[in-house]
């Protein structure tokens, strides 16, 4: 493999002298990532709210469940955004300091597309892969299942879990841990069906490795380019899910709140001059969304399969 | 004589194939990829399958490991018969035939390192082996097929397509296997890298004292790795010859119009060969010809041809011909 | 005055990693009628010379030099007028026949659109003329079989309908680009004969691109071997074939197996195709060359004439290789 005697040794030489490291696919996928730049603003940005809600609680000088009684019944006059007064955002029609309340609410808006998101990758993937991989007779029964799953309106479900169990952030993670892996699943099985057909799959089989290994080591890293993907777009419309619940009364319980709550609170008193109370969530819960998607986007690009 | 380390006898390999549009209650149709092929291997030998896309020899290389299931005949590995065969013996008739892939890259997994997937066979049959004993091992071997052994951490992506063979062969050869089946190995390499890759594949089988069963469409290539070669055509065995026979003396005119076809690079015999280049394409393996397969291409067809299927005449010396209008005919050197 | 005469061509793609040089300073002329092959591996800029004739590189890309079609240069050619010559002078045949075929029309909408575009025929004298051009390629029952859709049809039925739509407007440049390279060899024997009668029927130019020395050797009147982007040898292909001049073409010859000799081994080059992003400073073949001279490296060698209709780019004394 080598030019010559003399290039060959140099060759050796230097391979010895520096430890010869592959460059996965991964790395060759964050280069990628990283020369595009709206998505890398968009992480940072990302980053910059996931500080927000995580730390952001540190600066208010309100919890968000605290009522102001200096400001009660003149919201409109005195409840505007002010450093003075603490209140940074504002107050909402009872009083409560709106900053704490962005910052609670942006937490519990990420936990949730994020916790679904988890689901979706953990519990889709496998059952897509597993599905595909089997094939016949199995993946038909496994399929199936997620069309059936599928065509029950989910929202109408998730209204009922919430209306029976009484209405708790556990339900509503529950809830939407239950639809959100149903596409995952979909998307992976495709995935699958074609990856099963790879050479390498097949030289995997021929030497007799197992077909849960096959599937471990062979299938489920192939996939995960487009599950990250997916997962990263699928944040989004878990929010925003939420956020709808929420809208309609459903979702979160006070004292807590989330974006989508606020954004319905906020909505509701926008004749009365308080105009904060609605862009300030708003504003959060925008930004959130195009970040996410920007960042799904970078990632597609980064991971596209076709510049391998 | 020793006994052949593996038997194929009368093989038929049937795929259903659902036909477009079909009602879930109509039967599927049948398609005949291997219809009934027999052959011999010794230990050592290398069997050449030639053929052109559609001829089932991919089909054949696939039954023959297992991955693909039989519908017919017998396939015989060291005594034993593949379809009754105990879980025990079919882990050692796993490890014991090994593959090796037509796309270099594509038979890599992107995902894995190449010292992960060298070791990969060796974990899946001695997962007792200690780390360090597989890291030696495999750099062995990456060594023994020309690849520097501190590359082990690198991914397929990185290599090229010359290289990612040598990977593939890495692989195949880590078990120290009796029967390694290569299925058009170089045809996705470049002619001064094909070269590299079949003298290799040469000195392994002659190093390691393997059989070896090499497929592919190019006949040059197949003449000058195999000692024997098997002509197919849409899933039949036209004719069976050592490599030299076949080449000079192809007595089936099928083999004849394959070798009239292959293009020799020297202008001066290239210009002055007579080639009877044959007409039409294979036709479809769903609705295969009735008697001789060949029959509706061929220049010696005559009235019987599509009665009944033509039997494999034995000429002697190992030469089989499914011909019965059969006649040496140097097609190489006839000029015009 | 030559068809086709090309003048220190130069293609450079710019990716992600930086430039590529995928054709360094390629000239050569083909004459009306004549057959050019040219020969090389992967990455040899083969198929890129051409493609930059045709204007039809990458987007990434870009050319330089001059590419004279009698004399006038097509690079810096006005769109409108270069799509004239590409329609009416040259036309190009594919590996792949369905990259060039619509696979949503009918052949025969495929075929009379040119015919009614380039030649004002009728519908009617369109698809006359198609069907003889259809019978002329040997497609059978063509009358009845031009209505149907690319997908209908066979691999090497396929590469004689880019044939035939090659034809439509008699061309006097033909470039085929591995034409046969998908095929089986029987059809690839069927398909080069229709392309060696297309040519003496028509009195085409066919500039041959492949890496089958097999069929060029049938083929083509003189030969023409690249690597690294340029040219390495070029003369008549008996010449080329009986007496090379380059280590390249050389190693080349002699680890093609041939079905017409017992070789025990075969001659191999050590190494693997060159890195277009990282070529040599001297000749883009010296790390794989076994006869490599001490300036080989540094310094690169230039394409000078050296017989009667011969050139090389080597710093070896041709005589070494007589």
């Amino acid at each position: 493999m080598f030019p010559s005697k003399q290039t060959a040794d140099a060759l050796v030489q230097a391979a010895n002298d520096a430890e010869v490291k592959g460059r996965s696919l991964w790395r060759d996928a964050a280069i990628r990532f990283r020369r595009n730049r709206a998505a890398v603003v968009a992480l940072c940005v990302l980053g910059l709210i996931a500080a927000f809600a995580l730390f952001g609680q540190l600066f208010a000088q309100w919890s968000n469940e605290e009522i102001d009684w200096s400001i009660m019944g003149a919201i409109a006059q005195k409840g505007a955004p002010s450093i003075a007064n603490g209140h940074y955002f504002g107050a909402d029609e009872l009083g409560r300091d709106l900053y704490a309340r962005v910052v609670q609410g942006t937490g519990i808006s990420i936990m949730v597309g994020m916790v679904g998101s988890f689901v979706a990758v953990m519990v889709g993937t496998l059952y897509g892969a597993v599905a595909g991989y089997s094939g016949g007779r199995t993946d038909n029964i496994m399929m199936r299942i997620v069309d059936i799953l599928m065509s029950i309106p989910f929202m109408f479900v998730l209204i009922l879990l919430l209306v029976i169990f009484g209405r708790s952030i556990t339900m509503l993670f529950v809830g939407i841990g239950l639809i959100s892996w149903l596409d995952m699943a979909r998307i992976a099985r495709g995935q699958t069906l074609s990856i099963k057909n790879k050479e390498f799959v097949e030289a995997a089989v021929a030497t007799g490795v197992s077909p849960m290994r096959i599937i471990l080591r062979h299938i489920v890293p192939n996939l995960l380019g487009i599950v990250v993907v997916y997962a990263t777009l699928l944040i989004p419309g878990l929010i925003m899910t939420e956020s709808f619940i929420s809208f309609l009364g459903l979702g979160i319980q006070e004292p807590q709140t989330s974006l989508g709550a606020l954004i319905s609170a906020g909505a509701k008193q926008m004749r009365f001059g308080v105009i904060w109370q609605l862009l300030f969530p708003l504003g959060f819960f925008l930004v959130t969304l195009y970040a996410f998607f920007f960042v799904g986007d970078g990632l597609r690009d980064a991971l596209d399969p076709k510049d391998r | 004589m020793t006994d052949p380390i593996l038997k194929v006898e009368d093989l038929q390999v049937t795929f259903d194939v659902r036909p477009r549009g079909a009602w879930p209650w109509t039967p599927s149709l049948k398609l005949h990829a291997v219809g009934g092929i027999s052959f011999d291997l010794n230990p050592g030998e290398c069997l050449g399958v030639v053929g052109e896309s559609g001829s089932g020899k991919s089909t054949l290389a696939r039954a023959i490991i297992g991955t693909v299931p039989t519908s017919g005949g017998k396939i015989i590995w060291q005594g034993t018969d593949l379809a009754g065969m105990d879980e025990r013996n079919r882990r050692t008739h796993r490890r014991d035939v090994q593959m090796i892939f037509q796309d270099p890259l594509a038979a890599l997994n992107p995902r894995m390192t190449v010292g992960q997937i060298i070791a990969e066979p060796l974990v899946t049959h001695k997962p007792d082996t200690p780390k360090d004993d597989v890291r030696r091992m495999v750099a062995e071997m990456m060594e023994r097929v020309g690849l520097l052994p501190n590359l082990i951490n690198r991914y397929p992506h990185e290599f090229s397509g010359g290289q990612c063979q040598r990977i593939g062969i890495a692989r195949a050869l880590i078990l120290r296997p009796k029967l390694v089946i290569c299925d058009e190995p170089v045809s996705a390499l470049d002619v001064s890298v094909q070269a590299q890759v079949v003298n290799l594949l040469k000195d392994l089988q002659k190093d390691m004292g393997l059989s070896m069963i090499f497929i592919a469409h190019d006949l040059s290539v197949v003449k000058h790795i195999s000692d024997r070669i098997v002509v197919m055509y849409l899933g039949r065995a036209m004719e069976t010859a050592t490599s030299q026979t076949l080449t000079t003396r192809p007595e089936h005119p099928y083999s004849q119009a394959l070798i009239a076809s292959v293009p020799i690079p020297d202008p001066v015999l290239e210009k002055a060969r007579m080639r009877p280049v044959i007409q039409g394409e294979l036709p479809s393996p769903l609705k295969p010809p009735s008697g001789c397969v060949f029959r509706p291409r061929c220049p010696k067809v005559q009235a019987s041809c599509a009665l009944e299927r033509p039997q494999m005449l034995d000429l002697g010396k190992g030469h089989q011909v499914a011909c019965p209008y059969h006649e040496a005919h140097d097609v190489l050197h006839a000029t015009a | 005055m030559s068809l086709l005469r090309i003048e220190d061509l130069r293609v450079t793609f710019q990716t992600g990693d930086g430039p590529v040089n995928a054709v360094n300073g390629v000239s050569l002329d083909i004459n009306a009628g004549e057959t050019l092959a040219i020969v090389g591996e992967s990455g040899s800029g083969k198929s890129q010379t051409a493609f930059a004739v045709m204007g039809l590189l990458a987007r990434n890309g870009a050319a330089t030099g001059k590419a004279l079609w009698e004399g006038e240069d097509l690079l810096s050619m006005p769109q409108k007028e270069l799509n004239k010559i590409r329609s009416r002078e040259i036309s190009m045949i594919f590996q792949d026949p369905m990259t060039s075929l619509n696979p949503y029309m009918r052949i025969s909408d495929q075929m009379t659109e040119v015919l009614m575009l380039h030649k004002g025929l009728t519908k009617s004298a369109a698809v006359k003329e198609a069907i003889g051009l259809l019978d002329a390629v040997k497609i059978p029952d063509a009358a009845n079989r031009i209505g149907m859709y690319p997908h209908e049809f066979s691999g090497g039925m396929r590469q004689r309908i880019m044939i035939a739509m090659s034809l439509l407007c008699s061309p006097r440049l033909l470039i085929a680009d591995e034409p046969t390279t998908a095929l089986d060899v029987t059809v690839q024997a069927q398909i080069m004969e229709l392309l060696g009668e297309v040519r003496k029927e028509f009195g085409t130019a066919v500039i041959l691109i492949t890496h089958d020395l097999g069929i060029v050797a049938g083929f083509c009147d003189r030969t023409l071997v690249m690597y690294g982007g340029q040219i390495m040898e070029e003369g008549t292909t008996e010449n080329v074939f009986a007496k090379a001049s380059h280590p390249y073409t050389l190693g080349l010859m002699k680890a093609v197996p041939r079905l017409d000799r017992a070789q025990d081994k075969l001659d191999t080059i050590a190494g693997e195709p060159p890195d277009m992003s990282r070529l040599p400073k001297g000749c883009p073949f010296s790390p794989r060359c076994d006869r490599k001279l001490d300036n080989c490296m540094a310094e690169k060698p230039a394409l000078v004439n050296f017989a009667d209709g011969r050139r090389r780019a080597c710093h070896i004394d041709w005589k070494e290789f007589a």
